[in-house]
């Protein structure tokens, strides 16, 4: 009866393209692995397989355009990517696949880092610049953090983990801390905030106070092993871990110190009336999803599946992860497959077995402050507004993702059902 | 004599301590020059105290509008284009707390110049951002004319012959001056907010 809809129609033909490893089959059957592979010729000396290593021919899982906004828009630009999260392994982003936003579609800028500079003045006792050399010459640090958009949210048009929640990735950074920077250039009494900018076309700015900026804030060069990927900053970018996406300036060229909210283009856009909503849009909640089996897969026969997910929280290392495969009613405790880094995605899995009947999987992360992810129907009375499809999640959205698996194996999203 | 030496150690432990706890521990790094600093130092505060010399009105920023091709993208009249609507319909929402241009297709209604809480948001934006492709080509004299004339023709400023420069810019109130709650304070390992699920 749902294969009669159009919409549904084109959500399996899509989650077929995404889904293809994690959900497995049907690409075997396209005929292209016919040749053994001990008859292929060995390959020898290709620069490929010398100079930069490529992933297979058969691992075809691509970042796509997030549905949000029209893609390409008015100028032909792309505004936002996604992550395929749906085939995702391990808690790490391949740097390739890592989410992109820009300020106003994407111009990423050619940067030599020969030339570029990091200043740092405004309220200090010694303004600073230095260059990329210099600034690897600090003692360094290597964390592994998560990135996320504000508008990463699980919405009706939204059928895959890759459009519900791939506006986040997770990196290993290297860099120095901001505070080693901060007092070496010495912050004056009443510094209270930063503001750091890029050097791409807009120069994005954004607001940062100095009890953030002291705490875990990262200047990085690194990501995953080499140098920072241009779509991510390079060659110098900040990494404010657990806030949304706009405060980690790319192209980080400028840090000053100031007295006040500084109220940019960033800052003022990201506002609201309402405090309350102001409080649910810089640090991102405890949050969770599903990745398998998620939205747009298929399970092709019932039997023993590994339920696989990530959990990550702005406010500390992820604690405990739930998962529920019969819509709430109970929950068994996953296991984290991965380190639980403070403000990086965690791995976890749930051994399973599926009867072949209609079930809704979802799972629910806590983290190591006590906070623990709502579902949309507790935010709502939270509001106290009517749950109803319509129900928009205030702020940055946390919610609990609730997979629909219906009797023929098919996965969608049934959080506005 | 013991008194004064011991005095005099006590002064420089004191002393040193202090100096210690200012001084750079790497000394890696150059003092940027004035000139460094001052180009690179665009983010202009509420106060203004970060604005240029320069100066401009409305009726110069209405010829600026057309020549320096912001027309192309924002339409004759500041609407109607594919970039954002840059001139509100009169009685249309001043849309507080949505991000400009961030909105399905750009074209929200009411959004963009007199949505932000103070005018020198604006001028910080057009100096720094606009036109697309040609960013950080306005002078500062076009940037203050071209800001008068949203201004003037979102009625937040009467005349078309008012000078805007670095001392009248900060006092301009617009529509959502106060519309922005500003940020709570953040602190290490707390929950966002207070009762939320």
């Amino acid at each position: 009866m749902d294969s009669k809809k159009p919409s549904r129609r084109k959500f399996l033909a899509s989650g077929a393209a995404v889904a293809g490893a994690a959900a497995g089959a049907a690409r075997s059957a396209s005929g292209q692995t016919s040749t053994p592979a001990a008859a292929e010729p060995a390959k020898k000396n290709i620069k490929e397989l010398i100079a930069y290593g490529d992933r297979s021919r058969f691992v075809t899982s691509l970042r796509e355009a997030s549905e949000g906004r029209p893609s390409p828009d008015a100028f032909g630009l792309t505004f936002h990517v996604v992550t395929p999260l749906g085939e995702s392994v391990g808690s790490i982003t391949p740097s390739s696949l890592h989410y992109v936003a820009a300020h106003r579609g994407f111009y990423v800028p050619d940067i030599d880092p020969k030339e570029h500079r990091l200043m740092i003045h405004g309220m200090v006792d010694r303004p600073l610049i230095f260059t990329m050399d210099e600034l690897k010459r600090f003692p360094s640090v290597t964390r592994v953090h998560f990135v996320e958009c504000i508008g990463n949210r699980s919405t009706p048009r939204r059928n895959t983990v890759a459009q519900t929640h791939g506006m986040t990735s997770c990196s290993e950074w290297t860099g120095v801390l901001l505070s080693t920077l901060l007092k070496e250039a010495g912050v004056q009494s009443g510094g209270a905030w930063i503001v750091t900018e890029g050097a791409e076309e807009v120069k994005g700015a954004s607001s940062v106070s100095m009890t953030k900026a002291m705490d875990d804030c990262l200047v990085a060069w690194g990501q995953n092993g080499e140098p920072v990927r241009p779509q991510q900053g390079f060659p110098l970018r900040m990494i404010v871990p657990g806030f949304e996406g706009i405060y980690q300036t790319k192209y980080l060229r400028r840090i000053k110190v100031v007295d006040r909210y500084y109220m940019t283009y960033n800052d003022y856009g990201h506002l609201q009336k309402d405090p309350k909503v102001v409080a649910l849009t810089n640090q991102i909640g405890p949050k969770s999803v599903i990745t398998f089996p998620a939205g747009g897969q298929q399970l092709h026969s019932p039997g023993y599946y590994e339920i696989s997910g990530l959990a990550w929280s702005g406010g500390g290392a992820v604690r405990k992860v739930d998962v529920s495969t019969d819509g709430g009613k109970t929950w068994k405790v996953a296991e984290l497959r991965t380190a639980a880094h403070r403000m990086a995605h965690t791995r976890f899995a749930l051994p399973w077995t599926w009867d072949g009947k209609e079930c809704d999987i979802m799972s629910r992360c806590t983290d190591e402050i006590g906070t623990v992810q709502p579902t949309r129907a507790e935010v709502a009375k939270f509001w106290n507004e009517p749950l109803t499809p319509q129900f928009t999640v205030k702020g940055a959205d946390n919610t609990v993702q609730v997979w629909k698996i219906a009797s023929d194996g098919s996965v969608r999203n049934a959080n506005f059902l | 004599m013991r008194t004064s030496s011991s005095a005099r150690l006590a002064f420089v432990l004191i002393f040193g301590a202090a100096l210690n706890a200012q001084s750079p521990t790497y000394h890696l790094g150059r003092a940027p020059t004035p000139e460094e600093v001052r180009a690179w130092d665009i983010a202009i505060s509420p106060d203004g105290h970060e604005l240029p010399p320069g100066h401009g009105t409305a009726k110069e920023g209405r010829d600026l509008f057309i020549e320096r091709g912001c027309v192309q993208c924002h339409g004759r009249n500041g609407e109607g284009g594919k970039a954002p609507t840059l001139i509100v319909a009169k009685g249309a929402p001043t849309n507080a707390g949505r991000m400009p241009g961030m909105d399905m297709g750009i074209q929200a209604p009411g959004l963009m110049a007199v949505s932000a809480p103070y005018a020198t948001v604006m001028w910080d934006y057009i100096n720094r951002g606009m036109p697309l492709g040609r960013e950080g080509s306005l002078k500062p004299d076009e940037v203050y004319a071209i800001t008068a004339f949203l201004l003037f023709r979102n009625d937040v400023i009467k005349s078309e012959d008012e000078v805007l420069d670095a001392q009248s810019l900060p006092k301009i109130m617009l529509p959502n001056h106060d519309a922005y709650p500003g940020h709570p304070e953040w602190k290490h390992g707390t929950p966002r907010l207070r009762d939320y699920p």
